[in-house]
């Protein structure tokens, strides 16, 4: 493989290309999903290829091939600086990237038990068994399972002399049941770990047996049949906790995507939109308030955001990205870290896949820690609600107006954890929402969770980032959206 | 790429070489192209050469799945053992009915020689003629242009065969100035029908018409929407309703509306795979031919649209109307070829009838709140206006929306004569009553 990528930077740069690299990329996924009772997919898929991203006259071009032959990567390679130079022709000024140590090293998966190892009989065991606890536990119309094992293998070469061979194994799981009410008038889900398909991390099958899924099936059902008699949350002001898978998805729309700084300068403008945190805001825009500390960590183990280095060869890194409050930094690439007048990247270009480019992806986007107990939490909260478990999600192309919905809410009243309520929503403005946090919950309760499905760029590209997140209290947030009674013409 | 000859070949081993009572194959092979540009630049620009092989093995009702991207011989071999093994593995499935015997389905469209051959130069050259609109406005010029060639081969074991070369190209334009925007785009298998000067021109003027936006207080407005928020909102029906899976599974709006008014008498809805206003394609990812649906009629429930598993499973038993996506997936059929039908008004005659109410481009970032309700949310996007006295007075700034598709849909008061092909459906303008916006964008 490194004389086929070797190959495909050469033809490059003879073809004109100023820079070049080349991607090697083996995807191998297996799937089970179980539903009400029944295996539903079980499913092995494998994919590999080659990505050339070059320069040439100062503009981009990339070229991907399946095919892995020399002559295949040759062609992408001379493709790849056509297509640059047809990007030249509306090239305001050359492309140029920050330098970086041009780096070598073989970097492997990092997990207890190898997920690969576990029979396909016994992972589809495990999902019947808990399928088989929710139909017991409760009336429940649909019961799902799904647990999902991947590894990536990825070699890298530049025309700077990086050789960084990297690979990765990830696992994920989760349950859910949806309760449906005799008249048909109302569905209700409840799901553990979280929504979305549970958790994934970059481990092995040590995941699967601490989340102990069967042991969470029972309470799921019960709830989700709870749920079609709960009252609806009320439309008004209080205050809320968000749990903290709840909350990791509140961080990715209002804070990960906002400070990716390709989208900040312009590049997703006519898709997914561009972002509040211009270059103006930065270590001067308060953000949050006091007690809000952000950080972007590739470092983190088990961070699905994790990597030795990114998909330009840059190192991955931690960057403070908010500090008491004050936004302080972005998620950057060897193009655009010049533009916030830093001299390198953050190390933040991932691509999914060998036949996608790089694009500024989120990392481990994490809240740090503070020092409260969830229970001392609610305790001290006099009337509020207490927020659990994404079902939608919404953001402005701006990243400020937001609307959530979560799968459960609890009414706090005088610090006591009370009624269970559904179809909770809650909306809000990011920096108004952030400065409304005034307690953060302490490392105890911090817990890392891998988002599989972050959607971003044209052609749609779905990266892996994680966010560690505690849960955390936010004063005088709108709960209960519903649409306007009143007739506003 | 892979020709025809090739996509044959990978069908004809797999199927020849299967050791279980049923096999299946998929091919999904092709090129495919894409010029993006942002800040009046092109900043992204690929292209991509490819396949997709997806073998299906049944042993009894028991099912394991293969995919590879490798279409060598000895590649589809290894993924035909790792299907049949996973078949082995798998507990009998009492819910699949068998995969499906299905007539030849009739041939599409040709495939469009100017989308095959589009070249990166062509490419720039229309994204050169946006930016000369942008120039000339001192705009700022975002969008994409993206051309794909597919092959697309369904064969299995109880004889169903199907083939079809597809082309597909699209093209986005924004246009933005310090406070406003304004979008337009189009979808065609000919990239040549693209007028990529004409979008940045309907964009341009969007932009330019809502600078200088004023607030409006959350409320119920009247609105006119425009083709693009309006496939929206068709989107979202089709996923989570016009779904025989969601059906059974009793999460579709459908479930005891069957029959039944569920919208406005001017609002008529269905699917058609051969409908050559959209992006035709005869046949689904079973192999299985697409049939028209009905979904909605004068606004009453009609119907929806089902794979071979619905179909076998629906009391009574149905065919399959030709909408499988393929398999594994936990969605279901999935209607993709959908026709709003038009009416009779133009947007002057809409904009006329309304006193004080929105024009809306676009929706962004929609989400379904309550899938029986079907609320959903969303902001409003590149060109949202005021309406007063029957005139465009003013941009407003976006707005967020929390409303039942399903009730906008019933307080439709006009539809549109023409309509467009967007994304996902063929859509006229409509002018709904009542429309709910819940909130104001931040900025």
């Amino acid at each position: 493989m490194e004389e086929l990528i070797a190959r495909a930077v050469a033809a490059a740069l003879e073809a004109g290309a100023s820079y070049a690299d080349a991607r090697f990329t083996s995807h191998e996924d297996e799937e089970v999903r179980v539903k009400n009772g029944a295996v539903e997919s079980l499913r092995s898929s494998s994919a590999q290829g080659v990505g050339v991203r070059v320069l040439a006259e100062g503009a981009w071009g990339f070229a991907a091939t399946s095919t892995l032959t020399l002559a295949a990567v040759e062609e992408a390679a001379g493709l790849a600086v056509r297509i640059a130079r047809a990007s030249a022709s509306t090239q305001k000024t050359p492309v140029a990237l920050t330098p970086v140590e041009p780096a070598s090293g073989r970097f492997p998966a990092v997990f207890t038990e190898n997920p690969f190892d576990v029979p396909l009989a016994e992972r589809v065991e495990l999902l019947l068994d808990c399928d088989k606890l929710m139909a017991e536990a409760a009336n429940v119309a649909l019961r799902e399972g799904f647990l999902e094992v991947t590894h990536e293998k990825k070699y890298f070469e530049s025309s700077e002399g990086a050789q960084i061979y990297q690979e990765g194994v990830e696992t994920g799981a989760g349950i859910e049941c949806t309760a449906v009410a005799p008249d048909g008038s109302e569905t209700q889900t409840r799901s553990y770990p979280s929504s979305h398909g549970g958790q994934t991390a970059q481990r092995g099958w040590e995941l699967v047996r601490e989340l102990d899924m069967p042991s969470h099936a029972e309470q799921i059902a019960c709830e989700a049949e709870a749920l079609l008699t709960a009252p609806a949350c009320p439309a008004t002001v209080t205050d809320v906790i968000l749990e903290s898978s709840q909350l990791a998805l509140q961080l990715h729309e209002s804070c990960g995507h906002p400070i990716e700084l390709d989208r900040v300068l312009g590049t997703e403008a006519s898709f997914a939109g561009t972002s509040f945190l211009t270059p103006d805001k930065l270590g001067s825009f308060r953000y949050g308030s006091e007690q809000v500390n952000i950080n972007a960590d590739a470092t983190l183990p088990g961070g699905l955001g994790s990597f030795a280095y990114d998909d330009e060869g840059v190192p991955g890194q931690r960057t403070q990205i908010v500090r008491e409050g004050m936004f302080t930094g972005y998620l950057s690439s060897r193009e655009t870290a010049p533009a916030i007048g830093q001299t390198s990247s953050s190390g933040a270009m991932r691509a999914d896949g060998y036949n996608r480019i790089p694009l500024i992806r989120m990392t481990n986007i994490n809240l740090e820690p503070s020092d409260w107990t969830l229970d001392e939490l609610i305790s001290e909260t006099k009337r509020g609600m207490y927020l659990c478990t994404n079902t939608s999600w919404s953001i402005d192309d701006k990243r400020l107006n937001f609307q959530f919905g979560t799968e459960v809410a609890y009414r706090i009243e005088d610090g006591d954890l009370g009624e269970m309520l559904r179809n909770a929503t809650y909306t809000g403005n990011t920096p108004d929402f952030w400065g409304s946090c005034d307690a953060v919950c302490s490392a105890d309760e911090w817990q890392l969770w891998g988002v599989p499905n972050c959607g971003k760029g044209e052609p749609m590209q779905t990266a892996r980032v994680g966010h560690g997140v505690p849960p955390a209290r936010f004063r005088d947030v709108r709960v209960g959206v519903t649409q306007e009674e009143e007739d506003g013409e | 790429m892979l020709d025809r000859a090739q996509v044959e070949a990978i069908c004809h081993l797999v199927l020849e070489e299967a050791t279980t009572d049923q096999v299946e194959v998929l091919v999904n092979a092709g090129e495919s192209a894409l010029t993006r540009y942002a800040d009046n630049r092109i900043h992204q620009n690929v292209a991509e050469t490819g396949s997709a092989i997806s073998i299906r093995a049944v042993q009894g009702q028991r099912l394991g799945v293969c995919s590879t991207n490798d279409p060598r011989p000895e590649a589809l071999r290894a993924a035909l053992a790792k299907a049949t093994e996973l078949a082995a593995i798998a507990p009998e499935n009492p819910e699949f009915p068998g995969l499906p015997s299905a007539p030849r389905p009739q041939p599409g469209p040709d495939p469009v020689a100017a989308t095959i051959n589009s070249t990166p130069e062509e490419r720039g050259k229309a994204v050169r003629e946006v930016l000369e609109v942008a120039a000339g406005d001192s705009l700022t010029a975002s969008g994409a242009l993206e051309t794909t060639y597919t092959h697309l081969a369904v064969a299995n074991s109880e004889g169903a065969f199907a083939y079809g070369e597809f082309t597909r190209s699209s093209m986005s334009a924004v246009m933005e100035t310090e406070d406003s925007a304004g979008r337009a785009e189009a979808h065609a298998a000919d990239v040549s029908a693209i007028d990529a000067r004409a979008l940045a021109t309907i964009a341009a003027g969007k932009a330019l018409a809502s600078r200088d936006p004023r607030s409006l207080e959350p409320g119920r407005y009247t609105v006119v929407l425009e083709p693009l928020a309006v496939a929206d909102m068709i989107f979202w029906l089709g996923l989570y309703g016009c779904n025989a899976l969601a059906y059974q599974d009793k999460r579709s709006f459908l479930c005891e509306k069957l029959g039944q008014k569920i919208a406005s008498e001017k609002i008529s809805l269905g699917d058609d795979g051969l409908d050559p206003r959209g992006l035709p394609m005869t046949f689904d990812f079973e192999g299985v031919p697409k049939q028209p649906v009905e979904l909605i009629s004068k606004g009453v429930a009609m119907g929806m649209v089902h794979d071979s598993r619905t179909a076998a499973h629906a009391d009574p038993p149905v065919t399959s109307t030709g909408h499988a996506l393929p398999a594994p997936n936990p969605w279901g059929p999935v209607p993709t070829n959908m026709f709003l039908r038009p009416g009779e008004a133009t947007v002057a005659d809409m904009l006329r009838s309304v006193d004080r109410g929105l024009l809306v481009t676009r929706f962004h970032y929609t989400n379904i709140i309550h899938p029986i309700n079907t609320v959903f949310t969303g902001m409003t996007r590149d060109g949202t206006f005021l309406i007063e006295e029957g005139e465009i007075v003013a941009g407003v700034h976006n707005l967020r929306f929390t409303q039942s598709i399903l009730e906008a849909l019933g307080n439709v008061k006009m539809v549109g004569s023409e309509g467009v092909q967007c994304e996902y459906a063929w859509c006229p303008p409509l002018l709904v009553e009542g429309f709910s916006f819940t909130g104001v964008s931040g900025e």
